[in-house]
């Protein structure tokens, strides 16, 4: 028996957990969700929480709804739910596309969205798409309220987010791509459902057969997922092509700072991000 | 200090009362408390499959399950495969084919093939390689369990085929 002792709580509404997240949020309380983040660390006792919240018992977290051009992940819904596209349009097909890159399977049946979102992994693929496309974060606590939180200010750093004790990740909202819009997804990483190395969202809009509306993040490369504005910036107003593709992916390897590890070295990482911006590019104009 | 909590485990179709403290992962409690040893622990963080078990029809990782999770969730392991003294066509066909050396990891690949089968018996090559990819071995370098695989995904539709007639 790896994990340090805690005690289980078992909420059935969302009320109920934001009581108990507000009673034991002090004495390192926390979300038990899909388990497959936190159970590890668990096992590894680099985390000892002594109370945690299970919210998988509670029903009113499991939906993903349209809403006001908007897609809303409740906190249970799991990774498997994005297999099959979700929405019919360039969201549903770009979800579909990214979850295959998370993990395995078995993996894929417990974790979920928002999960990710909460535990910010810097390689989580989630937390890159939520930081392309801008989503918003819907936190809620007893004390706070509810408050929504863009992903521009949401993702602070390695696993930090802007997340307050005892507040739960209610909902994630992603807007609805408009018909029309092309969307990429590109990762390297090691072996088939290892975290990635660095990975790229990208997606835009054609008006006259100029790109805008472009959005492209980088994730895995640096401490947090957050859009590339200097990349962006290179193809607004242009055609898509291989040419300005490879401007974009020079753009965004100038504009990081990689995380330096003993194994993945800082300049080896700008290398993939440069090749993962433009296999992202590809990938939304094939 | 003990905090064990009294619940029902329905493994295989059979209830086991245990009385287990909530830190207890599934996998322990299959081992130590139902007496079911088929189901291994390989590295107790998620990354082998070997603790791979059906709870409520999805192969999962046992040992990122706490027992108490599993509570009223019908549970599945390799010891509910055979009925009787007949093995199931997946556990014959790793036979066949070579698909363990020293079969540590195979009940977890076991489940793993069983659920991913009995989901989509027309499951593609390239689809299947990809679940399979979940789990790890030490010992056969992987083509023999995928052969088994593929072999008993053939049997297991010829049979559906028959059936239908
Ligand atoms: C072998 C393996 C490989 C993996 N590979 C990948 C991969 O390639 N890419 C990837 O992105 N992930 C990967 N993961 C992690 C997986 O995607 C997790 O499911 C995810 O990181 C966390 O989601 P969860 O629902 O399991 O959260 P949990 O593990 O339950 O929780 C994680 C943390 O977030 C908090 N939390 C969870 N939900 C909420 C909420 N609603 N509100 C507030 N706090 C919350 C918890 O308190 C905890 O601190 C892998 C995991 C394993 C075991
Ligand atoms: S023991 Fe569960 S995945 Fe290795
Ligand atoms: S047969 Fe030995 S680990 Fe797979």
């Amino acid at each position: 028996m790896k994990p340090a002792q805690f005690q289980y709580h078992a909420p059935t509404t969302i009320a109920e957990t934001l009581d108990l997240l507000a009673r034991y949020a002090q004495d390192d309380g926390r979300v038990l969700a899909g388990g497959q983040s936190l159970v590890p660390t668990m096992a590894f006792r680099l985390a000892r929480p002594k109370h945690l919240v299970d919210i998988n018992g509670v029903s009113e977290l499991n939906r993903v709804r349209v809403e006001n051009g908007r897609l809303c992940i409740g906190a249970g819904v799991r990774h498997s739910a994005f297999e099959k596209p979700v929405e019919d349009g360039p969201l549903g097909g770009l979800l579909a596309s990214v979850v295959r890159h998370i993990a395995h399977r078995p993996i894929r049946v417990r974790g979920t969205f928002c999960g990710s979102i909460a535990h910010a992994d810097p390689a989580s693929e989630w937390c890159a798409v939520a930081a392309a496309l801008d989503a918003e974060m819907v936190a809620e606590s007893k004390i706070s309220g509810t408050r929504v939180i863009p992903a521009r200010e949401f993702f602070e750093g390695i696993m930090t987010t802007a997340l307050h004790e005892g507040e739960l990740l209610r909902e994630v909202r992603l807007p609805i791509l408009p018909k029309g819009t092309h969307a990429g997804f590109a990762e390297y990483s090691r072996r088939a459902g290892d975290y990635a190395i660095a990975m790229a969202v990208a997606t835009y809009r054609l008006k006259n057969g100029m790109m805008s509306d472009m959005h492209i993040a980088v994730g895995g490369a640096e401490a947090a997922p957050r859009r590339l504005p200097e990349a962006e910036r290179t193809l607004i107003g242009r055609p898509p092509n291989f040419g300005i593709f490879q401007a974009a992916g020079h753009a965004a390897r100038q504009a990081v700072d990689p995380i330096d590890d003993p194994s993945i070295g800082a300049d080896y990482r700008r290398g993939i991000v440069r090749a993962m911006v433009i296999r992202a590019l590809e990938s939304a104009a094939s | 200090m003990s905090n064990k909590i009294d619940l029902t485990l329905n493994i295989n179709g059979q209830d086991h009362a245990v009385s287990v403290e909530p830190r207890k992962t599934l996998v322990d409690a299959i081992r130590e408390d139902c007496a079911l040893t088929g189901t291994h622990i390989g590295c107790e963080h998620g990354v082998c499959g070997a603790c791979t078990v059906i709870v409520g029809g999805e192969a999962v990782r046992s040992c990122l399950m706490f027992a108490v999770q599993a509570q009223g969730k019908p549970i599945r392991t390799v010891e509910g495969l055979a009925s009787g003294k007949t093995l199931h066509p997946l556990q014959r066909s790793f036979m066949a084919h070579h698909g363990l050396q020293c079969g540590f990891c195979t009940p977890g690949f076991l489940m793993l093939a069983v659920n991913t089968l009995e989901k989509n018996p027309a499951i593609g090559d390239e689809e299947l390689l990809d679940v399979l990819s979940s789990n790890l071995c030490r010992c056969t370098g992987y083509q023999n369990i995928i052969l088994a695989v593929k072999a008993a995904r053939e049997d297991m539709r010829t049979k559906e085929e028959a059936v239908a007639g």
